[in-house]
């Protein structure tokens, strides 16, 4: 588009500008004004569009220094393998009554969840079709069920789990509270990676006498999987980074689990909740080990789900 | 037609009857609130709107009023907690979107190829840290930052401006508006950079090469192209902002006034569930728990509205094409 502002009629003058508009810089070359104004405009909003990813950028890579620096530094095998002690001001102890009440939080509501959440997603995408009235009302009310507020649930899940059924505060609770937020998740994702499997191999399968069961089984279900892991991922990385739910059904404990009912369980997002509003470095420093396994877990978790979905997608 | 075969019915109807767990849950959840919150609503109807004061005024008599017992004297007044959910989330919106769009840009406009994997990596990542560890770095960093830093200068440079006079406070609404609009930006910009990327490529290309400069290309055909996919990314991400528990817990200052300045303690509806779990039992009326649980509905409504409008606008939100998966 640029115009330069005198006609070159002499060829030998037009040869001169162009190689002048070479080595001078772009703010001297002869063009027209909106020309230049426009180059200006542009180079500006570049400019602020890096200011805007970087202000976004350095508190992400201070969270993670500050988390990763920390931990490791505070962090010791014994705050793996003992738990938080009774008089908890002083911070003393380590974070396995989080870890292993956290893996058992986990296990219920995977065990809740994945099962349904797969087999919803295999339904919607499987057997009913584009107009079905009844799994358009189940996508809605899914989708409804994840934008409820974490912490509706977990009161929910108080008013019902503890109080209604007189669990008290426990691992059953709290694991089923977790599920209810878990499974729109996993129900979503199974469907949209059902979906994505190419009718042709439908057709195939069904075409050569298979029965849709085990077609479903053996074909589309295979050829979901990677995307169906990652939902799951999703998922297991929610149950250990939740709180809110977890506040007024599992409440917290000094002591690993030992049984699911009428017993607190501690999580580990329980510990930065309590220790982080402590004063000194004690519980600072729980609350620290606690954030590096967090993020920690967070990481590997999407990095399985990323490997997952690169390495094994077949379509 | 050949007869469906049994075991292919019986998968049929088994994953249907599973499919209704959803509804079932959903089912359940209203039903527990509509009960919980029905006395509430009796008693105090819709004075939660006009009164500031929550006090469970235990200890003292308890009477009777509308056919329930309740405390004499207590008296549960949402609209210091509206008000802060209102605000602090417009804050997040505020500062998030202008941010969340421009690194869609980034991403999808300007970075070279070899950046974006990177750059993306790390914002959807962002979405995936507890929001516990959000507020941690709250107390750790960004609070005592504004406390000493920031907060100071603006408080002495910007005093004529409403709301920008001091004093300050160690945790506050500028603290969770901070705090909120980068836990956001992860939504907001991965489910733009999503739209933005379908903009045709010929359009784009057409422009570029009649002399358009890359700005004119995302501002007259990238984003007008865009333009429902990112309301729709801004009102989820709205929904997240309002429905935040745990870090506004942490850096709000868990204030029980109205707001005075942009360094005013806040308090969220959702905020406030979450520090208010003892009341439930050393209340022998119960009232403190359905005030709560009243609570709980105005906040649920409110999410869902803006759920439900979102997701009529963006219509696939949970999985990403091939580049891992957020949370929204």
């Amino acid at each position: 588009m640029s115009k330069t502002s005198e006609g070159g009629a002499d060829s030998s003058t037009a040869l001169a500008q162009a190689t002048q508009t070479v080595t001078v810089p772009w703010y001297q070359q002869r063009v027209s004004n909106s020309y230049r104004r426009r180059q200006i405009w542009d180079k500006i909003l570049k400019g602020l569009i890096l200011v805007a990813v970087g202000l976004v950028l350095i508190p992400l890579l201070d969270m993670l220094y500050l988390f990763a620096y920390k931990g490791l530094t505070v962090i010791s095998l014994s705050d793996l393998t003992e738990s938080t002690t009774a008089g908890t001001g002083l911070g003393g102890g380590g974070i396995y009554n989080a870890i292993t009440g956290s893996l058992l939080l986990l296990g219920i509501s995977a065990a809740i969840s994945v099962p349904l959440g797969i087999f919803s997603g295999v339904y919607m995408a499987e057997f009913a079709g584009e107009h079905n009235r009844y799994a358009s009302i189940v996508r809605f009310f899914s989708d409804v069920l994840a934008g409820v507020p974490s912490i509706v649930l977990g009161y929910v899940g108080y008013l019902l789990f503890v109080l209604s059924a007189g669990w008290g505060y426990s691992a059953l609770a709290g694991g089923l509270t977790l599920s209810i937020l878990m499974l729109p998740y996993i129900l979503r994702t199974t469907e949209l990676s059902i979906k994505r499997v190419p009718d042709s191999i439908r057709e195939g399968a069904i075409a050569l006498g298979s029965t849709r069961t085990s077609m479903i089984n053996k074909l589309t279900l295979r050829f979901a999987i990677p995307g169906i892991i990652t939902g799951v991922m999703l998922a297991v990385s929610i149950s250990f980074s939740e709180t809110a739910p977890l506040l007024y059904t599992a409440l917290f404990s000094n002591y690993p689990p030992t049984a699911l009912l009428h017993q607190p369980v501690a999580y580990i997002t329980g510990i930065v909740w309590t220790f982080s509003q402590m004063p000194g470095t004690g519980p600072h420093d729980l609350a620290y080990i606690a954030s590096f396994v967090l993020l920690s877990l967070v990481f590997l978790v999407n990095f399985i789900a990323r490997v997952v979905l690169k390495r094994f997608s077949k379509i | 037609m050949p007869k469906t075969p049994t075991s292919d019915r019986i998968y049929k109807y088994v994953t249907a009857l599973l499919s209704g767990s959803a509804l079932l849950f959903i089912f359940l959840i209203l039903y527990v609130l509509i009960q919980y919150s029905y006395p509430s609503f009796v008693i105090n109807g819709l004075k939660f709107f006009t009164t500031t004061a929550w006090n469970p005024a235990l200890g003292s008599n308890i009477v009777t009023k509308d056919g329930f017992s309740i405390m004499q004297g207590s008296s549960f007044g949402f609209l210091v907690y509206i008000e802060g959910t209102l605000v602090t989330s417009a804050l997040a919106i505020l500062f998030g979107v202008p941010v969340s769009i421009a690194i869609a840009i980034f991403l999808t406009q300007i970075a070279p190829m070899k950046v974006r994997p990177p750059v993306s990596f790390l914002v959807e990542l962002l979405a995936g840290i507890p929001s516990v560890v959000y507020g941690f770095w709250g107390i750790l960093v960004l609070g005592p930052l504004l406390l000493d830093q920031i907060e100071p200068f603006l408080a002495s440079h910007l005093s004529f401006i409403p709301g920008f006079a001091g004093p300050v406070y160690s945790y506050g609404l500028l603290d969770s508006g901070l705090i909120l609009s980068l836990m956001i930006v992860p939504i907001v910009a991965s489910i733009s950079r999503d739209v933005m990327i379908q903009a045709p490529i010929e359009q784009r290309e057409g422009a570029k090469a009649l002399g358009l400069t890359d700005w004119e290309v995302t501002r007259k055909i990238v984003l007008p192209y865009a333009k429902t996919g990112i309301i729709g990314a801004i009102i989820l991400g709205l929904g997240r902002a309002l429905g935040e528990t745990m870090a506004v817990a942490l850096v709000g200052g868990g204030a029980n006034l109205l707001l005075h300045s942009i360094y005013s303690p806040v308090n969220t509806l959702a905020a406030f569930m979450a520090i208010s779990l003892d009341g439930a039992f050393t209340d022998p009326t119960s009232q403190d728990v359905y005030a709560l649980v009243e609570l709980a509905v105005i906040l649920v409504v409110i999410t869902m509205l803006v759920n439900i409008f979102a997701r009529a606008l963006v219509k696939q939100g949970f999985i990403r094409s091939s580049e891992g998966v957020v949370r929204v």
